[in-house]
């Protein structure tokens, strides 16, 4: 070993700290497990901070009709029935459990104006009631510093500003992870006994995209190098609302809870395009008329009463991100976009400024600071922005262990919940459910194990390829090779794929690699972004060419996928799930039978109403969906 | 596209310098764009953090012209076309390198405020215009500007004697919370030097969230301490009555 690198040892080590990787912290650590938490960035940074909506839990609180059942097939019809029932229903289950309990750890959601001051709940897109908690349009920092301020008083060691690149293997159980501290550059060792890779998203891996720097994938591609199976990764969730312009904001994602609080989508002739997009499966349940969705606007969201006196439907503006997405797009493409490529969302003529100033703090915030838009004034320029990542680590839906033994995750970098696409509001709830789970399991297995055996010289290999880039002189940046991966990405596996396009985006990537392989880094390794990016390059060459396979293998359009050559769902891939695993050098595509809902359950949620037989039929391929 | 001139620090603990650099801009840029524009274009190991890059992580703080403020929200248009624009990291908190400061010292004293803790009992049902105080300091993002500006610490140094702007805040949230049952009074006034702030308002004055640190904050829990402490009728009667 040509050089020192510390070591600590733990029972369960997480790794990343938002939501998802907090929440396992807490648990773990309470089942009395020594815990450490590791984060590329500063504690209460993590990409969570930025939810802005809310939580979606079936609190019922407002809309008395809401119940778990309302929740999962919600869920379930928005994931266009990809998802995986199990997880689904603990979801629904466990959420307003998880909401209250953040309550008691401090967290102060807005109140319910009917005297009675219970947790507030609003609209959001695909949630047939009114379901997410939240905290004006901040409800992502008052989740992290709740869970912040709980875990720092849990015990659990928090390890700021640390990369992993590696994780580490006993036989087939996990070992630990090997990385190294964005400060000094110095390697570090992770010994333990169960892992939690809690490292959220994708997001930099697409040019325009509403995520942070640390978005780029690292949880799925050292789950795939340690042998764990990735599923779902063709699932990759556009926004349909980022920021448009000025070019430097280009991605910044608009909360849903703008529409939900009244905002309308309109084209440049001024027309409300969304009532042309209502999909068969959203018939009957969203107005078809502009005066339907006005008096329901009228009545609920400005007078205020109670929904389940209205007899209008809600507007179409609150379908699901997939749809509104594509709605948009198809404007955008057929000329009826805005000035600058995007389409306009109007709350400026909905709702008064003291209402838009107190509801969406934030908003009004950002556009005035960065697009000198008042938007208590002017509409909004949006358009579709890449913000989540359906799939990822193929985990058991009860305890969240990946296919290797002692690997857990949870929150986005898990697969399963959200099947095909997210509704909005359930990241929020996901993080707290599963990274729950994941914490206990994670406690469970190293209760139930030894210290595993970490092979020193494999670290000695490690610590050789994270220093590559300093030993190559005249090679690129990885700024250059990052940008170009955005490009490849974005044109061959964006919000449309097909054939071709993927075969040169694996193509791309492949002549991208060799690149990667040549990057040089500057300076030394202290504080060092460039060498930093060219690590985090190699997880998103792995990343990508998982999309690429995945979206190539799915011959079927469902959700956050979609194929211009195979346009609409396909009963052959209806009840698949596309799964990748490594072999050797070789990444290997597979598809494996998803599970499927119960046939008791399904036949009680169609008794309920809740489940149409004919739009299961239709999202299931087996007859046309016109 | 035109081009302006920027200074941004370059170095680590054992010392450094202003660097020149000219950088290309686009319409609507802020001064964060330019930085990871240097990043790319010119100095791939220039250390600087961000995250959210829309002022809601706190992420990105640094001296912009000597004011602290989130670079992500510091547009470059608020500068004359000529004007030198010049990034330093925030100077009340130990250099790391370049614009990165060793901010640990926030999270010690965040370790050391007794968390939220419930009353017996309570029940979970209150209004909002209960709550509409509390969430003010709950906006908070953790830039630590507040910190930075704040002249106890930067200018006297009294870490480990004086809590910080964020963190009475951060106490002003549990203590006005409805449902909380601690009382933080003897550690503010015994640990954490809430006497040493004069109330000058800086620290308000440098909040990205807009938050009234002193008048909503600092003030009221002065206000505690000092009715606690330092009421005369309360020390007669605690005299006369043994207590």
């Amino acid at each position: 070993m040509s050089e020192n690198y510390q070591t600590f040892e733990y029972d369960v080590l997480v790794i990343g700290a938002g939501g998802a990787g907090l929440r396992a912290a807490i648990e773990a650590s309470a089942a009395g497990c020594k815990t450490a938490l590791v984060c590329k960035s500063l504690l209460g940074k993590a990409h969570t901070v930025m939810a802005e909506g809310g939580i979606a839990a079936a609190l019922a609180t407002v809309d008395s009709r809401d119940s778990w059942h309302q929740h999962f097939c919600d869920t379930m019809i928005g994931g266009n029935f990809a998802n995986h029932w199990k997880m689904a229903e603990i979801h629904a289950k466990q959420a307003p459990d998880r909401v209250r309990e953040l309550e008691k750890w401090g967290a102060v959601f807005d109140r319910t104006t009917d005297g009675k001051g219970n947790i507030n709940v609003r609209h959001f897109g695909g949630h047939t009631y009114k379901r997410l908690a939240h905290v004006g349009d901040r409800t992502g920092l008052e989740l992290i510093r709740t869970l912040q301020d709980k875990g720092v008083h849990s015990g659990i060691q928090v390890h700021m500003e640390c990369t992993i690149y590696s994780l580490l293997k006993d036989g087939d159980r996990i070992a630990g992870a090997f990385g190294y501290f964005r400060e000094t550059g110095r390697p570090v060792l992770f010994k333990a006994k169960s892992v939690v890779i809690s490292t959220g998203g994708i997001g930099k891996l697409y040019r325009v995209n509403s995520n942070s720097w640390e978005c780029t994938g690292d949880g799925f591609a050292l789950a795939y190098m340690a042998g764990a199976d990735l599923a779902d990764m063709e699932y990759v969730q556009f926004h349909p609302t980022g920021m448009v312009w000025p070019p430097s904001v280009r991605g910044i994602l608009i909360t849903e809870g703008v529409r939900g609080e009244g905002g309308v989508l309109k084209n440049n002739k001024g027309e409300r395009f969304m009532f042309k997009y209502i999909p068969p499966k959203y018939r009957g349940k969203y107005a078809e008329t502009e005066e339907e969705a006005d008096l329901w606007f009228k009545k609920v969201v400005v007078e205020g009463q109670v929904e389940e006196t209205v007899k209008e439907r809600k507007p179409p503006e609150l379908m699901s991100r997939d749809v509104t997405a594509r709605a948009i797009w198809n404007e955008i493409n057929e000329g009826r976009g805005s000035e600058h490529g995007g389409v306009y969302l109007d709350i400026a003529s909905r709702r008064t400024a003291e209402d838009i100033k107190r509801k969406l703090p934030s908003m009004y915030h950002q556009f005035k600071q960065l697009a000198d838009v008042d938007i208590t004034k002017q509409p909004m320029e949006v358009g579709p922005t890449c913000h989540y990542m359906m799939g990822g680590i193929k985990v058991d839906p009860e305890t969240q262990m990946s296919t290797v033994p002692g690997l857990f995750a949870a929150g986005e970098c898990s697969a399963g919940m959200h099947g095909s696409n997210r509704l909005g509001g359930n990241s929020l709830s996901d993080l707290v459910v599963f990274g729950k789970l994941a914490g206990e399991y994670a406690a469970a297995f190293a209760k139930k194990n030894d210290l595993p055996k970490v092979d020193e010289a494999q670290l000695a290999v490690l610590s050789q390829e994270m220093n590559r880039p300093f030993e190559h002189e005249g090679g690129e940046s990885s700024y250059a090779v990052l940008a170009d991966m955005q490009i490849i990405m974005e044109k061959g596996a964006g919000m449309y794929r097909e054939e071709g396009l993927l075969d040169q985006c694996l193509k791309d990537l492949e002549g991208l690699r060799t690149r990667w392989a040549k990057i040089s880094a500057e300076g030394n390794r202290m504080f060092n972004p460039g060498w930093h990016v060219a690590l985090d390059l190699r997880n998103m060459l792995v990343v990508g060419e998982a999309i690429a396979r995945a979206a190539k293998e799915r011959k079927e359009s469902r959700g956050g996928h979609t194929r211009t050559d195979f346009t609409t769902y396909s009963a052959d891939f209806a009840k698949k799930r596309i799964v990748i695993r490594r072999h050797g050098d070789v990444m290997e595509v597979a598809t494996e039978d998803l599970p499927q809902i119960p046939e008791t359950l399904e036949t009680e949620l169609v008794k309920e109403g809740l489940l149409k037989p004919e739009i299961l039929k239709q999202i299931r391929g087996e007859v046309p969906a016109h | 596209m035109s081009k302006i001139h920027m200074k941004v620090y370059r170095g680590n603990s054992e010392g450094g310098e202003l660097k020149d650099f000219q950088v290309d801009v686009n319409d609507g840029m802020v001064v964060l764009d330019a930085i990871h524009r240097i990043q790319a274009t010119q100095a791939s190991d220039l250390a600087c953090r961000w995250n959210c890059k829309a002022g809601k992580c706190g992420s990105c703080s640094a001296e912009v012209n000597g004011k602290p403020r989130l670079m992500c929200m510091t547009r470059l248009n608020e500068f004359e076309p000529d004007q030198t624009i010049t990034v330093t990291p925030m100077k009340t908190f130990p250099i790391m390198k370049d614009l990165a400061t060793d901010v640990s010292y926030n999270y010690e004293v965040n370790k050391k405020i007794p968390p939220f803790t419930p009353k017996d009992g309570a029940v979970w049902q209150w209004q909002q215009r209960d709550i509409d105080r509390i969430q003010e300091f709950r906006k908070c993002i953790e830039c630590y500007l507040c910190m930075d500006t704040c002249h106890v610490l930067r200018e006297h140094n009294k870490f480990g004697e004086f809590a910080g702007p964020r963190f009475f805040a951060r106490i002003a949230s549990l203590e006005m919370h409805p449902m909380d049952a601690l009382d933080r009074t003897a550690l503010l006034k015994e640990q954490q030097g809430i006497g040493l702030c004069n109330i000058t308002k800086c620290c308000t004055e440098v909040c990205p969230e807009d938050i009234h640190i002193t008048d909503n904050a600092i003030i009221p829990l002065k206000e505690r301490v000092v009715d606690k402490y330092y009421d005369p009728l309360r020390i007669i009667w605690n005299k006369v009555f043994g207590k």
